[in-house]
């Protein structure tokens, strides 16, 4: 791979103005493909690049940016939400949406001026593509190929069921199943999904289970006062492999009372939870490489000439908007800005690799001064998530820049308390908690499925590690808890244990309201 | 590798099954937010759309998340000034990593949900269920008159209606098939010849352009320039319709005794009327008529705020709404309805006089007539209204036309909110209207 390659000046700029054309998108298209393989070394899907009308934008947010979605009466909420927020002139739109699909799909809106479309076509299809292709958790999360059959399968079964069980009933078990997403993924790969094949194996998955029924609730004749086959705790954990932190997984292949077409619903939501899983830990990365790419990709253009001055300072406008971000005392503060955070990264992930001071090579002796930032960036983008990328690459430097201060609240304390500030002592502890702020791990709450009461009454048993003596948000826990109930058909019961210490700090417990099953 | 497609002519309006799933499960909230809404328009203003707020219950979508309160906190924050590690600082106010325990727990602390309807929206909502009653049919089924619409063209008609554009069209595209000469095409051979001529050179040429001419002269002679075949009309064709506007009288008794919450609900009712029947008729005239011992036609601002006193003679107001028919609206082309609002008292003497007026003029012009009594908020429900309370004069007296096939339709009410089930029990659809009423 060559890098940083000269080629010759262009003389005249490729497009004037402010109006595009199909035309000028493609020679546009051209040149940034050309400085985005040729001197980054980007390595993407092949792009389609659609052009919708700003309303159609706001038709894509509202289901969640997917080209084509099952419909669900949330997708509805949010979209009127957005749409005064918009009329209003509270929010501007997105300028692009891109999906992780292959080819990779990125929307420009017909009313963006041609450098904008030049901005938003480096953005999203050089930079986001770049980072979808070769980012280590999309690799093994999410199937680019399949998504979009996947999607149009999903959209057609759930609109089936409508027809067949009623608007009311699916969306019983859609509410129920949404509510518990962020618990339908697996968060250590078992094997790759393969989208593509998900409609033959919903029909087999059917087929099987009319030739066969769940053996796991037959009443297993024993021995008169003998142990019974589900008395034994280890045994039945076993059997049900528990603990399982996927929940929709869980009730999906367990739960007794559901029908089939309910599990393969849980199945849909399960599997788009799982897609959008790496993006959930991937913002800071994933948004700063795109920055970071049509930036470089269009400063080079307009130093060869090929964008005029005009068409280069609506960029760095637009670019420094994308970038902004407030500090804490500032009203406009609404915490860190991944857009910033990420491009300011990979910019001294540059700076360090070509012009380092003593501080970075005692800090990155792996790659400070190696001249070559481009490889350093592409090995980032590859192998990290947002958590261990700052934890591995966040300087000194880059800490003093945006003058970071790590802030402890202790509830029992009347006050709050600067650990760290960015200073000698500092730099590794406010590293260390940035890093964790960005770990989905530690973000979410920690909750499994530990047991059933099989013998009993059914019940199902959950418990949340509590880390740092936060609880769950009380009401909105019960109400999820019902959803479970409803899906599992019988009584649920969730305990928050202290992580550290294994104190019992709180219990909850809900009866089904409706069995969905039924 | 790369494609654009343009999705510009793709149809918008994707999120539109989504929306309606959304309205249909946030129905209730909606529907209590658009008749709270409706309250504070005026009557010819509330047939729009517009913003809706409703609380968040039965849209929400919980999820399991840490409590916002409590425990230990580690947050790291851009922009540090002054701070140097060990020192304490207060909690902020509200959210922002501090706890906000205050905000919550009294549901105050939701956001309120936001969005807006758009006018068919929110009429649908307003008014679902209702049906005019059956007895508008007889008059709508009456008096019909015809209404001529444009049905395409014909090859014959009168010349009022030849259709020049389609005409002209066809003649163009005969003369074209046909290869009629063009005159600048003519006008050239003949510039020609005349040149020819006078210098008398090339005799040969000369006669070659003649006979040519004499062709093209020939062929357009028999290819006119406008064909009968050509020839097209606009065609009409009529459609029976049936009389498509109403008129509305609203009556007000507006004496002392008439309190402002009085005339309140009696606006209710109104607005809910008019707007009801703007959605059946293409035209709603409203004619505002209050009385004290005299009556008068006002507008709807000194309808409504304008006070008066005098005592309570009902019959003048009849006898003006007799008078308005009489010279602006003729039963054989409007159809009438009217509300009437009163706190139910009136001269004694006035009763039969009432009932005379009522039963022998007005009732036989009217698609409907609707009585409400409003009274005192606080005073008892109006559960024992029907029982033990005493009727009042008003009520009585016109409690004895009420009968099988007569439109008059009698409801008390007390409350703002008992003005919409009233009136919904006035115009449900058959079979509706008794789980509705009381």
């Amino acid at each position: 791979m060559t890098m940083l390659t000269d080629t010759p000046v262009v003389a005249a700029p490729l497009y004037e103005g402010a109006d595009w054309d199909y035309d000028k998108l493609r020679r546009v298209y051209d040149a940034i493909e050309q400085v985005a393989v040729k001197d980054l070394g980007l390595n993407t899907y092949a792009n389609q690049i659609e052009v919708i009308t700003s309303e159609q934008m706001l038709d894509a947010y509202s289901s969640i940016g997917m080209p084509l979605l099952y419909k669900h009466w949330s997708f509805g909420k949010h979209f009127a939400r957005d749409e005064v927020l918009y009329r209003k002139g509270l929010r501007g739109l997105a300028y692009e949406i891109v999906i992780n699909s292959n080819p990779c799909i990125s929307y420009i809106m017909e009313e963006n001026t041609m450098t904008m479309q030049a901005l938003v076509t480096a953005h999203a299809a050089f930079g986001h593509n770049h980072f979808f292709k070769n980012n280590y958790l999309f690799q093994q999360w999410t199937d680019a190929d399949g998504i979009l059959d996947y999607l149009e399968f999903a959209k057609g079964y759930v609109a089936k069921c409508e027809e067949r069980y009623g608007h009311a009933r699916v969306e019983r078990v859609l509410d129920a199943a949404h509510a518990l997403m962020n618990h339908g993924v697996h968060r250590y790969p078992r094997r790759r999904s393969d989208l593509r094949n998900e409609e033959r194996r919903e029909q087999e998955r059917r087929s099987h289970e009319e030739t066969t029924f769940n053996d796991l609730w037959r009443t297993v004749p024993t021995k008169p006062g003998g142990p019974s086959l589900f008395t034994d705790r280890d045994r039945r954990r076993a059997l049900l492999e528990l603990p399982e932190e996927n929940i929709l997984y869980f009730l999906e292949k367990k739960a007794p009372r559901l029908q089939g077409w309910q599990r393969e619903l849980l199945r849909v939501v399960r599997h788009l939870s799982q897609y959008f899983y790496p993006q959930r830990q991937t913002k800071v990365m994933n948004e700063g490489c795109a920055t970071w790419c049509h930036y470089n990709i269009l400063r080079r253009m307009h130093e060869r000439g090929m964008i005029t001055e005009g068409a280069w300072l609506e960029v760095l406008h637009s670019h420094t908007n994308v970038i902004f971000q407030p500090e804490f005392d500032d009203p406009r503060y609404g915490g860190l800005n991944p857009y910033a955070l990420g491009f300011a990264m990979m910019e001294d992930i540059e700076r360090i690799a070509t012009n380092p001071t003593e501080e970075d090579r005692y800090w990155f002796p792996d790659f400070a001064g190696s001249g070559d930032s481009v490889t350093v960036l592409r090995d980032a983008w590859a192998n990290f998530r947002d958590e261990s990328f700052i934890l591995q690459y966040m300087s000194p430097a880059l800490i003093r820049k945006f003058k970071l201060f790590h802030v402890q609240d202790d509830a029992r304390e009347p006050e709050m308390e600067i650990k760290a500030i960015h200073n000698e002592r500092g730099y590794r502890s406010i590293r260390q908690s940035l890093a964790r702020q960005y770990d989905v791990a530690w973000i979410e709450a920690d909750i499994q499925i530990v047991d059933v009461d099989l013998t009993g009454d059914r019940k199902l048993m959950l418990e949340h590690r509590v880390t740092n003596q936060i609880l769950l948000e009380d009401e909105d826990a019960r109400a999820v808890l019902q959803h479970l109930s409803d899906l599992w058909g019988y009584e649920v019961v969730m305990e928050e244990i202290d992580a550290a210490s294994g104190a019992r700090l709180k219990k909850h417990t809900v009866g089904p309201r409706m069995i969905l099953g039924a | 590798m790369f494609t654009i497609i343009d999705r510009r002519l793709n149809p918008k309006g994707k999120s539109l099954a989504n929306r309606q799933r959304f309205l249909r499960r946030a129905k209730e909230q909606v529907m209590r937010a658009v008749r709270d809404t409706s309250g504070r328009r005026r009557i010819q203003d509330i047939d729009g759309g517009g913003d809706i707020v409703i609380s968040p219950d039965g849209i929400k979508e919980p999820t399991f998340h840490r409590s916002s309160s409590g425990g230990l906190r580690d947050i790291v924050v851009p922009g540090n000034k002054e701070f140097v590690p060990g020192d304490r600082i207060p909690r902020p106010p509200s959210g922002g990593g501090g706890r906000g325990s205050e905000g919550a727990e009294d549901g105050g602390g939701e956001d309120e949900f936001r969005f807006v309807l758009s006018r068919e929206e929110f009429i649908d909502l307003f008014l679902e269920d209702l049906e005019l009653p059956d007895l508008a049919k007889r008059k709508l089924a009456k008096s019909e008159s015809l209404a001529w619409h444009r049905a395409g063209y014909s090859v014959s008609g009168s010349p009022a209606n030849l259709n020049l554009v389609r005409t002209m069209r066809n003649s163009l595209s005969r003369r074209i098939a046909l290869k009629r000469p063009k005159p600048d095409e003519m006008l050239r051979l003949r510039e020609e010849i005349e040149e020819l001529e006078k210098s008398g050179r090339d005799a040969a040429r000369l006669a070659e352009l003649r006979e040519e001419l004499g062709l093209l002269l020939r062929r357009s002679q028999r290819i006119p320039y406008i064909d009968p075949v050509d020839v097209r009309y606009n065609r009409f064709e009529s459609t029976p319709r049936p009389v498509a506007q109403a008129v509305m009288f609203c009556l007000m008794d507006v004496s002392g005794s008439m309190t402002e919450h009085m005339k309140d609900l009696a606006k209710r009712f109104y607005m809910l009327l008019y707007l009801f029947l703007t959605r059946r008729y293409k035209h709603v005239d409203v004619v505002f008529i209050r009385h004290t011992h005299r009556a008068q036609e006002v507008d709807e601002e000194t309808f409504f705020y304008s006070a008066e006193t005098g005592g309570t003679v009902v019959s003048t107001a009849l006898e003006e709404m007799m008078r308005v028919v009489k010279e602006r609206y003729s039963p054989d082309e409007w159809n009438i309805y009217a509300a009437q609002a009163s706190d139910g008292d009136n001269a004694l003497s006035d009763n039969s006089r009432t009932l005379a007026l009522l039963s022998d003029m007005i009732l036989p012009v009217c698609q409907y007539y609707a009585y409400i009594e409003v009274g005192q908020d606080g005073m008892a429900p109006p559960i024992t209204f029907s029982s033990s309370m005493r009727e009042s004069d008003l009520w009585r007296t016109y409690k004895t036309l009420q009968g099988e096939g007569v439109p008059l339709a009698m409801k008390r009410v007390t409350h703002r909110r008992e003005i919409y089930p009233v009136f919904r029990e006035l115009f449900a659809r058959d079979g509706a209207a008794q789980e509705v009423g009381a």
